[in-house]
């Protein structure tokens, strides 16, 4: 393969402790440590090691957000990355708008294999992968634990509700990354120190006219009910009788 | 008054417990009618429980070879072709519907809804977000068909008893033969489907290894109930990857979970919010899963499951 491209989120960090606005308004995001999404850089990871498998001769990685996502792109560089490439916007984006956004770096670049994690972990949508596959007419292989490359198709076993499920794509294709597809390679100071001279290239959004007016308006966000608080038990005669009392074990 | 199409999930014999949740989901819409549509090359048996949930007016039955392997992209563009009177289309927010459902959206133009929790209006929903430590309302355009995949383990079952039309349907589209089938390894058991299960037993990395699991496989046999674990148990190699609860595994509601070994990292608590009743047994008694347990027991599983057995008689 010629190019990888690896799509890269910059959300709230996954250790971060999620803390509602009291006005409802959203979640709190300012002063919170932000990272790529786990998934984006178990993807990444898998570029990585498919191009030093000499699978790949080129992996780029690509993010839509505010100027601040250049932090992710160049930890994405630092990992192993060739270059970098930021889709400049200000406003938060649907899946579908992110698909089509990306469907316009894949006309300009021509990967054969787009890599992103399955789902960003603030939103949870689990979506964009499947969208851009689509708009690409292109195959998906989702929720990848395992991806072998061979003569031009993918070999995908697929984590999914009933098992392993295995299949063939021809590529050009989408894959997207599940938890136990790799684990990711750490960052080192001198990988950092090289990444600030791989290439980063900015494009402001409107550049590639695609239509990103989002769909839905979210009118509120909540905290979850809470449950209320449990006891604790001495011994398990105790959860027997305890268990017995809420209907169950009879 | 509008209508609902719901994509089924099936195996080729039976229909996934998760469709009947879809159809509760529907009933929420207050919709003239709720169809749902079944893919596959022999969809006789599948249609038949699938009409028998009450609440259904019409099953569409789409059988081809093709479908035999459900595989997105063969079978979204079919859905989507269907779709055209439907102001919802809803799939199960399983990895088979996650999987499909997107692509129906693309197709279609529109955005999707993932994880709908709860209906507040005809364009209102409730989802989660940030593994569920955040609830959002979210407003729907009433002018574009809504595409969503329902939070299974946010409804209850409905009854059977219905009697729903069943008819063939031959959706006209271009299927890509770019995708292929070649296997699917199943964790197997005939333990029940943890999904549907009343009872739930989990185990985490207290459990400490793949013998130790039987175990929990014993008792949960006793208690004729299904078998969980965290991730933490799964990367460890103790289970396969279907018996994973948590954020990117299984979202489940038994009445009744049992957390062994297990800490209670806020992406596996995201699992199992929705259970009726939750005891942890772990011999930490500062383990984060004690915050919200209803019934804690600080104590070492290897001598509570045997106790527990006895007790049990």
């Amino acid at each position: 393969m010629e190019k990888i491209m690896v799509c890269l989120k910059r959300v709230v960090d996954y250790n971060v402790r999620i803390r509602v606005k009291q006005d409802g308004s959203g979640v709190i995001t300012d002063g919170v440590k932000m990272s790529i999404n786990p998934f984006d850089e178990i993807a990444l990871e898998e570029a990585l090691r498919l191009r030093e498998k000499d699978k790949a001769k080129e992996v780029f990685v690509v993010s839509i957000g505010p100027s601040d996502c250049q932090q992710q792109l160049r930890t994405g560089l630092a990992m192993g990355a060739d270059r970098a490439i930021l889709v400049e916007t200000d406003t938060d984006i649907e899946p579908l708008a992110s698909a089509r956004v990306f469907q316009q770096i894949i006309n300009k670049e021509k990967p054969e294999l787009v890599i992103l994690g399955k789902q960003a972990i603030d939103d949870d949508c689990n979506q964009t992968g499947q969208m851009l596959a689509t708009l690409w007419d292109r195959p998906q292989a989702t929720f990848a634990s395992g991806l072998e490359i061979t003569d031009g198709s993918a070999t995908v076993t697929r984590e999914v509700d009933a098992g392993l499920e295995v299949i063939e794509v021809d590529l050009p294709a989408v894959v997207t990354a599940d938890l136990r597809l790799n684990e990711p390679r750490y960052v080192k100071l001198p990988d950092i120190m090289k990444a600030k001279k791989k290439p980063m290239e900015t494009i402001a959004i409107a550049d590639l006219g695609v239509d990103t007016t989002p769909m839905f308006e979210t009118t509120a966000t909540e905290a979850p009910p809470v449950r209320q608080k449990g006891v604790l038990v001495n011994d398990v005669a105790e959860l027997v009788s305890a268990l017995k009392q809420k209907g169950f074990l009879t | 008054m509008s209508k609902v199409l719901i994509l089924a999930e099936h195996d080729g014999a039976v229909l996934n417990p998760s469709i009947a949740k879809c159809v509760s989901c529907a009933a929420e819409l207050h919709a003239e009618t709720v169809d749902i549509a079944v893919f596959g090359d022999a969809c006789g048996p599948v249609a038949e429980q699938a009409a028998a949930l009450n609440g259904v007016t019409r099953i569409l039955t789409v059988e081809r070879a093709e479908n035999a392997h459900q595989l997105a992209a063969i079978l979204a563009p079919q859905f989507a072709e269907l779709a055209s009177d439907y102001a919802y289309l809803l799939g199960p927010s399983t990895t088979y519907g996650k999987d499909v459902m997107p692509r129906v959206a693309a197709l279609l133009g529109v955005g999707q809804l993932s994880d709908v929790m709860s209906v507040d209006g005809p364009y209102t929903f409730k989802r989660p977000i940030y593994a569920g430590n955040a609830i959002t309302t979210v407003q729907a355009p009433a002018d574009k068909p809504v595409v969503a995949t329902v939070r299974v383990a946010s409804y209850q079952a409905v009854a059977t008893g219905g009697s729903a039309t069943i008819e063939p349907a031959n959706p006209v589209c271009a299927l890509p033969d770019h995708s292929r089938f070649r296997e699917l390894k199943s964790g197997g058991g005939d333990r029940p489907d943890l999904q549907a299960a009343n009872i739930v037993l989990s185990g985490g990395r207290g459990v400490g290894s793949e013998e130790n699991f039987e175990l929990l496989y014993r008792l949960a046999d006793k208690l004729g109930a299904g078998v969980g674990a965290s991730r933490a148990a799964v990367d460890a190699g103790y289970v396969p990857n279907d018996m994973q609860v948590g954020q990117t595994g299984k979202i489940i509601s038994p009445d009744l979970y049992i957390a062994l070994g297990i800490s209670g990292a806020i992406q596996h608590l995201t699992g199992i919010k929705d259970a009726g009743t939750i005891v942890a047994v772990n011999k930490d008694s500062e383990a984060p899963i004690f915050e919200i347990a209803d019934i804690g027991l600080v104590a070492d599983l290897f001598a509570v499951i045997p106790e527990l057995e006895k007790q049990l008689g």
